[in-house]
């Protein structure tokens, strides 16, 4: 009898041990990014959280544990109201804009159209382009007086004004900027997608008598749902963190018109040195990156369903 | 005509006017830095080309170094981010261990908190390891990359088993089998997540302004921001070449391997 134990059991302890070597040759291969990530996205995620519950430390008095006193105080801050706002605003006036021009440039390049390849390239070039050197030149558009806007209504006879010196033009500005930097990024999903629909589709569309139009709305557009909410994540996760431009054009002025969540976050720490209030402002785009990565995570799951 | 004709040259002539639009930015960038100052807003075909705005700005600001520092940041970021994500997707995609779910999650977490979230907290972690002001402390939060990470996991997963295994029979061990059969068929992934990396870190802002402090260590594009500052003056011409140097190499590659750098942002964007 315990020779059959024996016999039985040194297979498993064998498949065991091979196990274990497995389970040690894993962690270690992961250890060296789990580290990194570690130390640079969850550690510091969870001390924004710990650092945005407590004061302002000083030389004099160390900081301590004031509860929610920091958010209490964000609640009474006007110009974090006037700069979720913004983020908003500028959320909305960039995102279905760029959608919408990606998914007709990707329309239009996939196409038979004359020069495909000359409108590629020019739709895609503003994304290579780095943000602070689109600002630096979109600046000169919009300068009052001299600049080339100004310039080319003056020919047709219009006053110019002050684009980005004037709260009420100053986010419009911006967002016209940045739909034109972005749209030929989602292009590329877009036409990733066009190019895996096969051909016959779009043949028994056309021998069934449905216009280009119908085709588009009936059989494209439900075929293209899972792409369009891939890129609309990935639109509202770049209206929250991209603020380059901010730095040339605006500075988030004037009176804070132009301002968005990150760069008033940048402008906390770095320009008033207010630590824990930078940790709550940024414990808020946490939570709103947190629900994004929810949307993500079920929208996913229904794209799976969806094939 | 037919109707139909007629829409679709209407479709085109709005498709080129687009596009003429979409580069009309780059074509004024180009036409103020070759031209001298007084014609950087006059459209006049008999201006004179110069190069006097590039030698201005190469003056005007340590260029030579910003693209140094620029080369050696995208270069340490791009081999840092290959061999640490093919290590971590080779151990999701073969290996069976204890938490190996959670831990994957826990990685995907970075692609919706991008380090330019945590700014506040990495500057204060960068200031405990006495590396601010340093290359290498605007690269480390972005060497270890869930982006990469997971493509790269998604790559591994195709390849069949059956070859994992030949290579094991032939005497190679767990890294062995993962240089000689995991990494060269993954090629295709490896360029296009380089390009897209290289792209991202040529062109990153904002960290990079927050960490650095010192010509030593600022990349190209914290340098053309306090280029373009007002206190250096309006100096169209001069701001316009000094962009344009700027994004030169980036934009020459990508005109010169177009196919391959869009193949590349189609094969990053589709997994």
């Amino acid at each position: 009898m315990p020779d059959a134990a024996a016999l039985s059991a040194s297979p498993r302890r064998a498949r065991l041990a091979f196990a274990g070597f497995a389970a040690i040759h894993g962690w270690l291969l992961l250890l060296p990014a789990a580290v990194l990530l570690v130390a640079f996205t969850h550690y510091p995620t969870v001390r924004t959280l710990i650092s945005s519950l407590y004061s302002k430390g000083t030389s004099m008095r160390p900081a301590r544990f004031v509860g929610a006193d920091n958010y209490a105080a964000m609640i009474e801050d006007p110009v974090f109201w006037k700069v979720a706002f913004n983020t908003f605003y500028f959320a909305l006036g960039t995102i279905p804009a760029s959608i919408v021009l990606a998914l007709t440039m990707a329309l239009w390049v996939n196409g038979k159209l004359a020069g495909r390849g000359f409108l590629r390239l020019a739709y895609f070039t503003p994304t290579i382009l780095p943000m602070i050197a689109v600002a630096n030149i979109w600046l000169f558009f919009y300068t009052p007086g001299i600049g080339l806007i100004d310039q080319m209504l003056g020919l047709v006879g219009l006053s110019g004004r002050n684009w980005l010196g004037d709260p009420d033009t100053v986010l419009p500005s911006l967002i016209v900027m940045t739909v034109w930097k972005e749209a030929g990024f989602f292009m590329i999903f877009y036409l990733a997608a066009l190019q895996a629909i096969p051909p016959e589709l779009k043949e028994a569309a056309m021998l069934e008598g449905a216009s280009r139009w119908t085709y588009l709305r009936r059989v494209l557009l439900p075929l293209l749902m899972p792409t369009t909410l891939f890129v609309l994540i990935n639109a509202v996760l770049n209206s929250f963190k991209l603020v380059d431009h901010l730095f040339i054009l605006t500075k988030g002025g004037p009176n804070n018109a132009s301002n968005l969540l990150l760069y008033y976050i940048y402008e906390t720490a770095f320009s008033y040195f207010d630590a824990p209030y930078a940790a709550t402002l940024t414990a808020v785009l946490l939570a709103i990156l947190a629900v994004l990565a929810l949307t993500q995570f079920l929208v996913l799951d229904k794209r799976v369903h969806y094939r | 005509m037919n109707p139909n004709r007629f829409s679709r040259s209407l479709e085109g002539a709005a498709a080129w006017i687009l596009a003429l639009l979409w580069i009309a930015p780059l074509l004024y960038a180009l036409w103020a830095a070759f031209h001298p100052p007084e014609y950087a807003t006059r459209f006049d075909l008999s201006a004179p080309l110069t190069l006097a705005n590039f030698v201005r700005a190469w003056d005007f600001a340590p260029f030579a170094r910003y693209f140094l520092n620029t080369f050696v940041l995208v270069t340490t970021i791009l081999a840092a981010q290959l061999v640490l994500s093919t290590l971590a997707a080779y151990a999701f995609a073969r290996f069976e261990f204890p938490g190996r779910d959670v831990a994957f999650l826990l990685v995907l977490v970075q692609l919706m908190i991008v380090p330019e979230v945590l700014i506040v907290e990495n500057y204060r972690t960068m200031g405990q390891l006495g590396l601010i002001d340093s290359i290498l402390g605007i690269g480390l939060p972005y060497m270890a990359s869930a982006f990469a990470i997971f493509l790269l996991r998604q790559t591994f997963k195709t390849i069949p088993r059956e070859l994992d295994e030949a290579a094991r029979i032939e005497g190679c061990g767990p890294l062995g089998v993962l240089w000689r059969v995991y990494v060269p068929l993954a090629k295709p992934t490896y360029i296009a997540f380089g390009l897209v990396s290289v792209s991202h870190h040529w062109n990153n802002f904002l960290w990079p302004l927050v960490i650095t402090s010192s010509v030593e260590t600022r990349p190209l594009t914290v340098g053309l921001a306090i280029f373009g500052a007002p206190e250096s003056g309006v100096d169209w011409s001069m701001i316009s070449a000094g962009t344009l140097m700027a994004v030169a190499p980036l934009l020459l590659a990508f005109l010169i391997f177009q196919r391959q750098f869009v193949q590349s942002f189609m094969h990053v964007g589709l997994k």
